[in-house]
C-alpha cells in the first residue's frame, strides 16, 4: 500500500490513468487546467495520448473519436468551457459514446448545467460529485466504469478546492466488476463485411440492416434508455445524525465537507441537527433524502449559488418545511473560492434555521 | 450502325445484359439525392480507391452533416457520424489511438468551410495523418440552396438573391489554397465530378492522398467540386458546364501541393 500526499488534480489524473484512461483532450481553464497539466505529463509514459485541443469544441470532438475506437477517454473544462461543448455532449450521448467529462466547476453555479443537461434534446448524464480527494479517486474510476456499462457520458463534478487541496491518498485501480466487451467500437475490421459497424447520433443502423431504425425511432430508444439508467444506476448519498434530527442540512461537493464538520460540532453541543449529502447528482437519491428527512421539522440547503440543488431536495422531501441558506460567494478572480464558506458563517446560518423552528409550548 | 439503339420504335430484339456490376462498399438500394447531384460520383470514387488499394479492412469514414450524410448508412464501411463541422476532430481522436487505421472525413463546404473551419485548419496544422475530403458545390444544398463561404461571386442563392457580391456578402474562401502552405500538410488537390475525365483525374488525387496517409506523411486534402443543379436553380443538364464556368474558374482544378514535389524542389535548391 502506497499512501502519498497528492494535490487533488494530481490524484484525479493518477486515478484516471489507474482506471485505464488512455486518451485525454483539453483546453486550459482554471481549475480544469491543473488536471490537464497532470494528464499531459502522465499519459505519454503509459502509452496514452493527451491532446492540446485548440478549443473546447475540438477537445470534446477528439474525445468522441477516441472513445468510438473503444479507448477509455476523457475531457472536461469548467462550466464556461462545458457550455461550448454542449452540442457535442448531447449528440455523443445520442451516439452512445462512453466518455468521462470532468466538470471542474467554478463555484456551484453549474448544478443545473450538469444535472439537467446543458445541451439540446432529451438525454441525461450520470453525475458524480465527490467532497474530498479520497472520494474523488474512487468516483472518477467509477465514472469510467459506469460510462462503459451504460454507453453514456458520465460527468465528474469537482471544484477549485478539490483541484487544489492536498490529501494523503492511495491511488490504485478499483475493480467494479466486469463490463461487456465493446463489440460496437470501430477499428475498420468490419468494413466491406456487409455488416459494417456505425457509431452515429442520428441513424445508427446501416441501410438494409436486419433492424433498421430511422431517426425518430432512434430517439425513442434513447428516451427508453434514460428510464433504464434512472432505474438501474444506484443513487449514492451520505447521511449523518438524521435519525432524530429536527433540522437536516443538505449540501454537495466541497461545501458539504464544511457543512458536515459544522453539523458534527453542533451535535457535540447537543443540538439535533442532521446532514445529508447527495453523491450522485443524477440519478438524484430522492428516496434516501426523503427517508433522511422524516424526523426533521425543517430542511435547509446550503449551496454556493442561488439555490439549484434546492429544487431537487424540495421535490424529495415533499411535505417538509424547506429553506435555502446558501448564497453566491466568489473570490476576486471568480475561480470559485468562496469567502463566505467558513465554519463560522455556515454555523451561523444553521443556528438561525434551528432557531426559526417554532418551539412547542409545554 | 447497329450499335445505335432506336428509341422511337419498339425494340426488334429482346434486351440483352452486356455488363453487370455493383460498385464495391456501397450497400444495395437507391440513394435519395437529386438527379444531377455530383456527390454520388465523388463518394463512389473515394470508396472505389479504398477498395482498389486494399485498405477496406482498416478504413473508417467520418461523415459531416449535409446531403451526403445519407452515405453514412448507405456505405458498407465503418462510419463515425460527426456533428456539422466537427469531423476532423473525431478523426483526430480516432487516428491518434488507432494510428494504423485509414481515416477519412467527408464534409461539404457548409460543414467544413463555414461551421468547421477551425477544425480543418488545426487538424492540417497538426499534420494529422487523416484525409479530409471536401465535397464543394458552393451552396448549402440540404437546406435548399443558401450561400456558403465558398459560393462564388455572382452566384445566386436563396440568401444572395441578386448573386453574391463582395460588398454585401464578402469574398469566398479558397480553402485548399489556405491549407497548402501549412507545414503539416502533405497533399492538397482539387478535382471535380462534372465530366468522366474529371472523375478519373479526381480518383488519381484520392489515390495519392491515401498513399501518403499510408506512408504517415501528414495531412492530406482532396476537394471535389460537385454539381448541385437543385441548389443552383438551373436545369440538371446545365450543371456540369455551370460547374466548369462558375465554380472551377474561382476554385481552380489541379494538384496544389504534393510533399514529394516539395522535397524534390528543396533538394534541387540545396544542390544548386
Amino acid at each position: 500500500m502506497t499512501v502519498r500526499l497528492l494535490e487533488g488534480s494530481e490524484a484525479i489524473a493518477e486515478a484516471m490513468v489507474a482506471a485505464g484512461c488512455r486518451f485525454f483532450a483539453g483546453y486550459p481553464m482554471t481549475p480544469f487546467t491543473e488536471v490537464l497539466e497532470q494528464m499531459a505529463a502522465r499519459l505519454p509514459s503509459v502509452g496514452g495520448v493527451c491532446m492540446n485541443a485548440e478549443s473546447e469544441l475540438e477537445a470534446v470532438g477528439m474525445t468522441w473519436g477516441a472513445a468510438a475506437a473503444g479507448v477509455r477517454a476523457a475531457t472536461g473544462s469548467v462550466g464556461q468551457g462545458l457550455s461550448l461543448m454542449q452540442e457535442s455532449l448531447s449528440e455523443m450521448t445520442f451516439a452512445r459514446v462512453p466518455a468521462v467529462i470532468l466538470n471542474m466547476a467554478r463555484g456551484q453555479g453549474d448544478y443545473f448545467q450538469a444535472t439537467r443537461g446543458g445541451g439540446h434534446g432529451d438525454y441525461r448524464h450520470i453525475v458524480l460529485a465527490p467532497c474530498d480527494v479520497r472520494e474523488a479517486v474512487e468516483l472518477v474510476q467509477l465514472a469510467f466504469h459506469l460510462a462503459d456499462e451504460w454507453r453514456n457520458p458520465v460527468m465528474f463534478m469537482g471544484d477549485y478546492y478539490l483541484a487544489h487541496v492536498q490529501e494523503t491518498v492511495e491511488v490504485k485501480r478499483i475493480d467494479f466488476g466486469p463490463v461487456a466487451d465493446k463489440t460496437w467500437a470501430l477499428d475498420g475490421s468490419t468494413s466491406g463485411s456487409g455488416n459494417a459497424r456505425i457509431v452515429s447520433p442520428i441513424v445508427p443502423t446501416k441501410r438494409g440492416a436486419g433492424v433498421y431504425l430511422n431517426y425518430g425511432q432512434y430517439l425513442e430508444t434513447i428516451g427508453e434508455r434514460v428510464r433504464l439508467m434512472a432505474e438501474g444506476v444506484t443513487p449514492m448519498v451520505e447521511t449523518l445524525y438524521c435519525e432524530d434530527a429536527e433540522l437536516v442540512v443538505a449540501a454537495y461537493g466541497t461545501p458539504a465537507r464544511i457543512v458536515r464538520y459544522v453539523v458534527s460540532q453542533l451535535r457535540a453541543e447537543g443540538l439535533k441537527v442532521g446532514f445529508v449529502r447527495p453523491i450522485t447528482l443524477w440519478p438524484f437519491p430522492e428516496e434516501a433524502v426523503f427517508k433522511a428527512t422524516r424526523s426533521a421539522r425543517k430542511v435547509v440547503v446550503y449551496e454556493l449559488n442561488t439555490g439549484q440543488m434546492f429544487d431537487d431536495i424540495r421535490l424529495a422531501v415533499r411535505d417538509r418545511d424547506i429553506r435555502f441558506i446558501g448564497g453566491v460567494s466568489y473570490d476576486l478572480d471568480g475561480f470559485g473560492i468562496a469567502p463566505a464558506l467558513t465554519p463560522n458563517n455556515v454555523a451561523l446560518r444553521i443556528r438561525g434555521a434551528l432557531n426559526s423552528i417554532p418551539r412547542e409550548v409545554a | 450502325m447497329n450499335h445505335i439503339v432506336r428509341t422511337d420504335l419498339p425494340p426488334d430484339q429482346p434486351a440483352k445484359l452486356i455488363d453487370d456490376f455493383a460498385p464495391p462498399l456501397i450497400l444495395p438500394g437507391a440513394h435519395a439525392l437529386c438527379a444531377g447531384c455530383g456527390e454520388p460520383a465523388a463518394m463512389r470514387s473515394v470508396v472505389e480507391i479504398i477498395d482498389e488499394m486494399g485498405l477496406t479492412k482498416r478504413s473508417v469514414a467520418v461523415f459531416g452533416i449535409g446531403c451526403y450524410t445519407m452515405f453514412s448508412w448507405g456505405l458498407d464501411m465503418e462510419v463515425m457520424q460527426a456533428l456539422h463541422g466537427r469531423a476532423p476532430s473525431l478523426a483526430t481522436g480516432f487516428k491518434r489511438v488507432k494510428p494504423d487505421s485509414i481515416v477519412f472525413t467527408v464534409q461539404g463546404d457548409g460543414d467544413m468551410v463555414n461551421e468547421g473551419l477551425q477544425e480543418v485548419i488545426h487538424s492540417a496544422a497538426r499534420g494529422e495523418n487523416i484525409t479530409c475530403v471536401l465535397l464543394n458545390n458552393g451552396v448549402f444544398g440540404e437546406t435548399g440552396g443558401h450561400m456558403t463561404a465558398t459560393t462564388v461571386l455572382g452566384q445566386r442563392t436563396k440568401t444572395s438573391l441578386e448573386g453574391r457580391n463582395a460588398a454585401t456578402h464578402g469574398y469566398p474562401i479558397r480553402i485548399a489554397e489556405m491549407l497548402a502552405p501549412l507545414e503539416g500538410v502533405a497533399y492538397v488537390a482539387r478535382g471535380a465530378t462534372n465530366t468522366v475525365g474529371m472523375v478519373w483525374k479526381t480518383r488519381r488525387m484520392l489515390q495519392r492522398a491515401f498513399e501518403l496517409q499510408q506512408a504517415k506523411a501528414g495531412f492530406t486534402f482532396v476537394e471535389i467540386l460537385t454539381m448541385c443543379p437543385t441548389g443552383w436553380f438551373i436545369e440538371t443538364g446545365e450543371a456540369p458546364d455551370y460547374l466548369a464556368e462558375k465554380l472551377a474558374s474561382f476554385h481552380e482544378i489541379g494538384v496544389i501541393k504534393d510533399v514529394a514535389d516539395s522535397k524534390a524542389s528543396e533538394a534541387q535548391t540545396e544542390s544548386a
